[in-house]
């Protein structure tokens, strides 16, 4: 018994309430905007879509669906969950992009598209979380990527702090590049981009337990097209072989990232104190924090083993890119004793630079 | 960096290093007593620039190293006790208690917060009026002034959730600890620095007067190292013993008035403390006078209290006093590790053993691999 159904007028401005573009309307995230409702989709169309808007999230699907190029792909995921949340020349935003930009850049890759998942505490206001959007979008466009899919959770007060984000990255190999931390040997050169230290000098600072105040900003960049300068060159030089491993020194600093590659090649690497650039303020803060830069952070800067003879040729082109502005070659890489990376000091000596055991903590006396 | 590089040029260091050798090549051990020279020596690889006849023995002057374990166990049961936010210096938190150590403490629950002075303790009581505040107070004469302070600084604001662990040491006791110890044979002391500042360089012409050995009180960059070693072997081979000071740029004959009348103010001598590897040396620890009893921790909770013996494998003690090196203890680098210290050398940056393995393998590793440092070196 089929009954009539009578459209009513009323149903039209029902229909037109719901096609309206959705708008957050609170100050501070709540447990439902975690909720899968209403909520939620306020969150999703009115903030995440309005900053990182591009035809594949715009079809909010389940997934992101995309035409693959031809080469190899490299896929990373990294979670940022640091403190504070903002810090001078940067956020986490920023942080969550260029850190899995970077890491997709160190195995010669072009990233492409990007994945984020935040975690919110409740109780994070809007506009903070609107700040960092926009630097995720601006971080994203600096280093030529998309956001393409995403996820969202709110977790009661407590359960996380304020916010933390996870980003995955998928990047296209277009050369015939094979970098490996396995693949440094005896007589390559060693390159660092730039000056050390800076971003957990930042982060030490900014926790403000010291009541120090200085001008350092955290190094946060994108190295996609850095790397990409340095390609080229090594196959106008010589060949893209020539460059043997490329990493991003971020925690345990350049000290961890060379004892990584020192033991992965069965070489020793050796460098040269006066040679690795390190900011006259970052120097001071470590001084008094009792830290040693080789072992803090960088977030935007990487670690190079090439072959000796394009060393010279790749960093007076690094030179010219902005984020190589201070490259320079601060060792070389022999084969004995393996596994170690051994410092000339400036004062002449020499001695072993290990690996970063527990957090590095500040002397007492 | 001004102030800092002037005493970490390489040329100067290298004709440093060559005047010491001109002097003598008679086989000389000096011991620097205090971790803060231990750790400069490596970090800069003065050992490799001296002559090969001054051996550097390395002392007992790393707070952190002689904590006994007994000490460690009852800082881990207070930081457990209820309503308790237990406070200390970053280094201590990874010394190995018998058992566990406080950054276990700390992931088991117990509320574990590392602090850079002891008025940030001060500032957390008064935060959390509801709670009670124990700082883990240690360290030489040096570090003992700014615990005494915060201590005034509590009395005066009338802080009542506030109390000390205390566990600072004083360094004349262990020097002729170490000068009456019979087996060891030692020609010269190079002095500790920050513990000068505040006690002068009078306290140590006893070593001079009656030991007959010269000491010089020295900076801590690696230029004031290698002065203060040229001084004290130029001392011996012109058959002298004084103190001498090297380290006039921050440290006076009588020291610092101030801070020494902040530290009779609030504390007394205790009978005998316990020193790791070293054993119990008499009147060589502090506590709160009865003045100050109500910030003493110790009376404020029940502790174990118990005195633990060193594990046997451990040789801190004989590393300690100089007699062995780090590498001659069969655990080095095996099972005592920075990551997983057995014994305390291991755990701070000034301890000796920690030192070894972090900058001074690379001339025994060269030696396995049938090298000498200098081709390590290129």
């Amino acid at each position: 018994m089929a009954e009539k159904f009578t459209p009513s007028p009323l149903f039209e401005r029902v229909e037109r309430a719901r096609r309206r573009r959705r708008k957050i309307k609170e100050t501070h995230i709540t447990l439902a905007h975690g909720s899968g409702g209403y909520s939620m989709h306020e969150l999703v169309e009115g903030l995440f879509l309005e900053y990182f808007k591009n035809p594949i999230l715009e079809l909010l699907e389940d997934q992101a669906v995309f035409e693959v190029e031809r080469g190899r792909l490299a896929f990373t995921t990294d979670s940022f969950v640091v403190d504070p949340v903002f810090f001078p020349g940067g956020d986490i935003g920023r942080l969550a992009i260029n850190g899995t930009v970077n890491d997709l850049a160190m195995s010669g890759a072009r990233p492409l598209y990007l994945s984020a998942g935040f975690i919110i505490e409740e109780g994070l206001a809007i506009e903070d979380l609107k700040r960092i959007l926009r630097s995720m979008r601006e971080a994203a466009e600096e280093a030529g990527v998309q956001i393409i899919t995403g996820d969202t959770k709110v977790v009661e007060k407590g359960s996380a702090d304020k916010i933390f984000i996870n980003t995955s990255g998928i990047g296209v190999i277009e050369s015939d590049a094979r970098i490996s931390a396995a693949r440094a040997c005896a007589g390559d050169k060693v390159i660092l981009s730039g000056a050390i230290g800076d971003h957990g000098t930042t982060i030490m600072v900014a926790r403000g337990e010291l009541e120090l105040e200085t001008d350092i900003e955290s190094d946060t960049a994108p190295l996609g097209f850095l790397v990409e300068d340095m390609l080229k060159e090594a196959a106008r030089v010589e060949s893209i072989d020539a460059i043997r491993s490329l990493r991003d020194p971020t925690r345990g600093g350049v000290a961890t990232t060379l004892n990584e590659i020192a033991l992965s090649s069965e070489v020793c690497i050796q460098i040269y104190e006066d040679r690795i650039p390190v900011r006259e303020e970052v120097r001071g803060a470590c001084e008094i924090l009792g830290l040693d830069p080789l072992y803090v952070a960088n977030e935007g800067k990487l670690v190079a083993i090439v072959a000796a003879e394009v060393a010279e040729p790749l960093v007076r082109r690094m030179k010219e890119n902005p984020q190589g502005r201070d490259a320079c070659i601060i060792g070389e890489v022999k084969r004995e004793p393996q596994g170690i990376v051994a410092m000339v000091t400036g004062f002449g000596g020499t001695r072993i630079v290990d690996m970063l055991v527990g957090e590095q903590l500040p002397r007492i006396c | 960096m001004k102030f800092i590089d002037e005493y970490r040029q390489s040329d100067l260091a290298h004709k440093l290093a060559e005047e010491i050798a001109r002097l003598t090549d008679q086989p000389l051990k000096l011991m620097e007593v205090c971790g803060g020279h231990t750790h400069t020596i490596f970090k800069y690889g003065i050992e490799d620039l001296l002559p090969p006849n001054i051996e550097m023995i390395h002392g007992p002057g790393c707070p952190v190293c002689v904590i006994p374990l007994g000490r460690v166990d009852d800082s881990i049961s207070i930081a457990f006790q209820p309503n308790i936010i237990f406070t200390t210096f970053g280094d201590m938190m990874r010394v190995p208690g018998s058992k566990t150590n406080l950054l276990n403490a700390k992931a088991a629950g117990a509320d574990v917060r590392m602090i850079y002075s002891p008025l940030d303790a001060l500032k957390i009581a008064k935060k959390n009026p509801d709670r009670h505040v124990v700082f883990l107070a240690l360290g030489f004469e040096t570090t003992a002034p700014s615990t005494a302070m915060t201590v005034l600084q509590a009395t005066k604001d009338r802080v009542e959730n506030f109390s000390v662990f205390c566990n600072h040491i004083m360094i004349v006791p262990a020097l002729l600890g170490l000068l009456d110890s019979p087996d060891l044979k030692l020609d010269g002391f190079l002095g500790p620095g920050h513990v000068s500042t505040v006690i002068g360089t009078r306290p140590y012409e006893f070593v001079a007067k009656e030991y007959g050995k010269p000491l010089v009180v020295s900076g801590f960059e690696p230029l004031d190292v290698l002065q203060s070693v040229h001084k004290i072997v130029k001392q011996i081979i012109e058959g002298r013993a004084e103190v001498e000071n090297q380290y006039g740029r921050a440290v006076a004959r009588d020291g610092n008035p101030k801070a020494l009348r902040a530290i009779f103010e609030v504390f007394e001598a205790r009978d005998y403390f316990e020193w790791r590897g070293l054993g119990s040396i008499a009147r060589s620890g502090m506590k709160l006078n009865r003045k100050y009893a109500a910030f003493d921790a110790e009376l404020k909770f029940a502790v174990p209290g118990l005195r633990i013996a060193d594990p046997k494998a451990c040789q801190c003690g004989e590393i300690l006093k100089g007699v062995k090196k780090p590498w001659e203890c069969k655990v080095f680098g095996t099972a005592c590790t920075p990551e997983t210290p057995i014994g305390s050398c291991m755990v701070s940056s000034e301890g000796a053993c920690a030192a070894y393995y972090n900058f001074g393998r690379l001339s025994k590793v060269a030696e396995r691999s049938g090298m000498n440092s200098a081709v390590a070196r290129g």
